[in-house]
């Protein structure tokens, strides 16, 4: 037994003295050499793959904290799961300080690089895509936080998925900057977390650019406390291509910027151009509700010194065009449902609903409740401006995370 | 009882009347390098792994979860002097140094399932001293050997199915990850199966049937919990004769609240199985979907009460596609007797 302990304190002091780098190259049998090097991997090592082309019969997964996995660049390094007869995820990582650098992720079936419940996710220099364009039957998710703390992503390009390129759930302390999305149904969406900073990113030909929501039912709500700032959200023309009945589908194709329910987000120095439905959205959650915590209506919205182009001249939702055709032949460029009354567990709840909306023209719809158009009341203002909303401070991650670069 | 066997034994090797049996070597359980191949535990008296070593105890389940039609052998170890703890809610408390045994096999033919049974894989979950750990060992084809295989792997399986027809699995065995998404309780590696109420039924033993919990404590094996047959028990999924919500419920329970649950890899969904849960949009009934991506087809909610057609629980069951189907792992065929339990539970749910 004092052998063993011995050789086990010895291990652990190697270990920290020199972390080990274990090599994967392309070629046969990658599936079990790649899972087995990320099992084998000690806190401290690198996975690294190399350039080539590697083919995947089953989701990879690492559960070991401190490791990095890494490949020669995502214009050369190819993880592809086209093959994939199992699990959902292409890469799964349940373990902190991760970080996955400089590799793709093809055509997962389900989602590309999922992390559940884990601290400090480093997505770094990471190309995510399905090949075939968009479809509705690509995973859903490109890169996928969830239930995590400190997560950067940092200029990673996401293609084709079915509901969000980059999707980060129920999540705190959060950076997405110079990344890319670009042919998904959503660029890049925060749902129900806490603290993120969404900045210098680029989503373009989604069917909406940025979304910010909160939905009801889930371990974490109460989302709260984003900034998305200095994206260029233009051009979102793909058509919605979300299954009907996903919270994603509802987003109109063409949107730009879009907050559903969620509290203190500031939208600000964007440039916001060539969305048809509108450039910046704000509305509560239509669906019936029995969650007697969840709070519906976007709250604390601020939308400032945005460049915005030409959108919302082809509204395409449900009575868009009636409308833009009753409001000046274009949907203004800040909508707001206006609701500040929703009903939730059979009570109805009224807020006090505080907006700064300084861009504009606003378009405010009045609904009584939201998704409630019938009964809308369009009303065209220059700008809409309540009670000014202190911004959040930025979001620090920790030293070692902040100190990594793409 | 255990302790008299243990005399016995000693007794006739003092004797010198046999040659001691080799126990089941506690010490290589423990220890934090797994063994290489599955006979360096000796859980088994023979090269196979079919005849089990003094002090592993077979068992069932009530209610197991579908593993595309395998067989599972399995069996519970306690080292000597030590018991297994009675919990009411939970896996029940194994002391360290606990082994739970489960083998996969198929026969042949399942119309002769005692016939040319063929050993895939035992799993062992081993409660070391710091905390469980999961481990696959692959039988070899002479199924002479069970070697450890850590980074999972495929393999094909051909049988005759219960109704005569040729079936075909791509059977996966998992990695140690996978083995771990499953039984993971806020990111512990814990046992599944063996809770209270899914061991509280009869099995048939040597010495005749008994409920294995009574047989447990009578063997002094379990320690505490309540004597009498009150204890909550999990309905058998397949016995026509118990309530088709308890069976279903039951069902659900095991195939999939192992993630579906508060603390599991699926808490993010809000959807959440356990049979403890009583809140009915938890449960899925109305509840939207959130991450599901296709796997929720165009349907609104994952239980549509009264329309299993509309469900997307009971579609991502059928389904045999990665990326939609339920659960992830485990399965790579559907499982046609629960589909139908599933979609009568839910047509019968208002």
């Amino acid at each position: 037994m004092r052998t063993w302990l011995m050789t086990t304190a010895a291990m652990a002091l190697a270990g920290a003295a020199q972390a080990a780098v274990i090599e994967v190259a392309a070629g046969p049998n990658a599936q079990e050499r790649a899972q087995t090097a990320l099992i084998d991997a000690k806190p401290g090592d690198t996975v690294a793959f190399g350039a080539g082309r590697f083919e995947f019969t089953d989701g990879l997964s690492l559960d070991i904290d401190d490791v990095t996995v890494k490949g020669a660049g995502p214009d050369k390094t190819f993880l592809d799961f086209k093959g994939q007869k199992g699990g959902g995820d292409g890469l799964l990582i349940t373990s902190d300080r991760v970080v996955v650098r400089d590799l793709a992720v093809q055509d997962t079936r389900g989602d590309g690089i999922k992390a559940k419940g884990v601290d400090q996710i480093s997505y770094l220099n990471v190309l995510v895509e399905w090949t075939g364009g968009p479809k509705e039957t690509n995973g859903a998710y490109g890169v996928y936080p969830v239930s995590s703390t400190n997560v950067l992503i940092d200029k990673v390009t996401v293609k084709g998925a079915a509901d969000a390129g980059i999707y980060v759930g129920q999540s705190k302390n959060i950076v997405v900057r110079n990344s890319r999305a670009e042919f998904n149904v959503a660029g890049i969406e925060i749902e129900n977390s806490m603290n993120a900073d969404v900045y210098d990113n680029v989503a373009t030909h989604n069917a909406g650019g940025i979304l910010v929501f909160d939905l009801p039912d889930l371990p974490q709500q109460g989302g709260h406390s984003t900034r998305v700032y200095r994206n260029k959200v233009v051009d979102n023309d793909t058509k919605n291509f979300a299954p009907k009945n996903s919270t994603v589908a509802a987003v109109p194709t063409g949107t730009g910027v879009m907050i559903m329910a969620n509290r203190n987000v500031h939208i600000f120095e964007n440039e916001i151009d060539g969305n048809q439905s509108a450039a910046v959205m704000l509305i509560g959650y239509r669906q019936p509700i029995k969650d007697a915590k969840y709070e519906a209506l976007p709250r604390d919205i601020v939308v400032r010194d945005n460049k915005i182009g030409r959108n919302g001249w082809a509204p395409t939702f449900v009575g868009g065009a009636e409308l833009a055709a009753a409001t000046g032949g274009a949907i203004a460029p800040v909508l707001w449902d206006g609701a500040e009354t929703f009903t939730r567990a059979g009570q109805s709840v009224t807020h006090d609903v505080n907006v700064v909306l300084t861009d504009g023209p606003v378009l405010n719809l009045n609904l009584p409740t939201p998704g409630d158009l019938a009964e809308a009341k369009p009303a065209v203002t220059p700008t809409l401006a309540g009670t000014p909303v202190a911004e959040p401070k930025p979001v620090v991650l920790p030293a070692a995370q902040a100190a990594l670069t793409p | 009882m255990r302790r008299l066997a243990a005399a016995l034994i000693l007794a006739a090797s003092l004797l010198g009347a046999a040659a001691p049996a080799p126990q089941v070597d506690v010490a290589r359980l423990l220890d934090e390098t797994p063994a290489p191949i599955l006979a360096d535990y000796r859980l088994f008296a023979d090269a196979g792994g079919r005849r089990p070593n003094a002090g592993l105890v077979p068992y069932t389940l009530n209610t197991p979860l579908f593993s595309d039609y395998a067989e599972k052998f399995r069996y519970v170890f306690a080292p000597p002097g030590t018991k297994v703890g009675y919990r009411a809610e939970g896996p029940l408390d194994f002391p360290v140094g606990s082994v739970l045994v489960k083998t996969f096999a198929y026969p042949a033919d399942f119309r002769r399932p005692d016939e040319q049974v063929r050993f895939l894989e035992t799993r062992l979950l081993i409660h070391r001293r710091t905390g469980w750990v999961a481990l696959a060992y692959v039988w070899n084809d002479a199924q002479t050997e069970a070697v450890l295989k850590r980074a999972g792997t495929r393999l094909d399986v051909n049988f005759i199915d219960a109704k005569g027809q040729p079936r075909h699995v791509d059977y996966a065995v998992p990695n140690v990850n996978q083995c771990k998404e499953c039984h993971s309780l806020d990111g512990q590696i814990a046992p599944i199966g063996p809770k209270a109420r899914n061991l509280n039924g009869p099995f048939a033993y040597p010495g005749g049937r008994e409920n294995q919990l009574a047989h447990w404590r009578r063997i002094g094996l379990l320690a505490g919990g309540p004597t009498k047959a009150i204890a909550a028990r999990t309905a058998v999924w397949n016995d026509p004769r118990e309530p088709l919500a308890d069976r279903a419920r039951a069902y659900l329970d095991a195939n999939c609240a192992h993630c579906h649950n508060p603390r599991g890899m699926a808490s993010n969904s809000g959807l959440f199985l356990e049979l403890e849960q009583t809140d009915p949009t938890a449960q899925g009934v109305e509840k939207r979907p959130v991450a599901a991506g296709r796997g929720g087809a165009d349907f609104a909610y994952d239980i549509a009460p009264g329309d299993p057609s509309q469900s997307i629980l009971y579609y991502r069951m059928a389904s045999t596609e990665p990326g939609v189907m339920m659960p992830e792992l485990s399965r790579s065929l559907p499982h046609e007797e629960g589909l139908a339990l599933i979609r009568d539970y839910i047509r019968s749910l208002k």
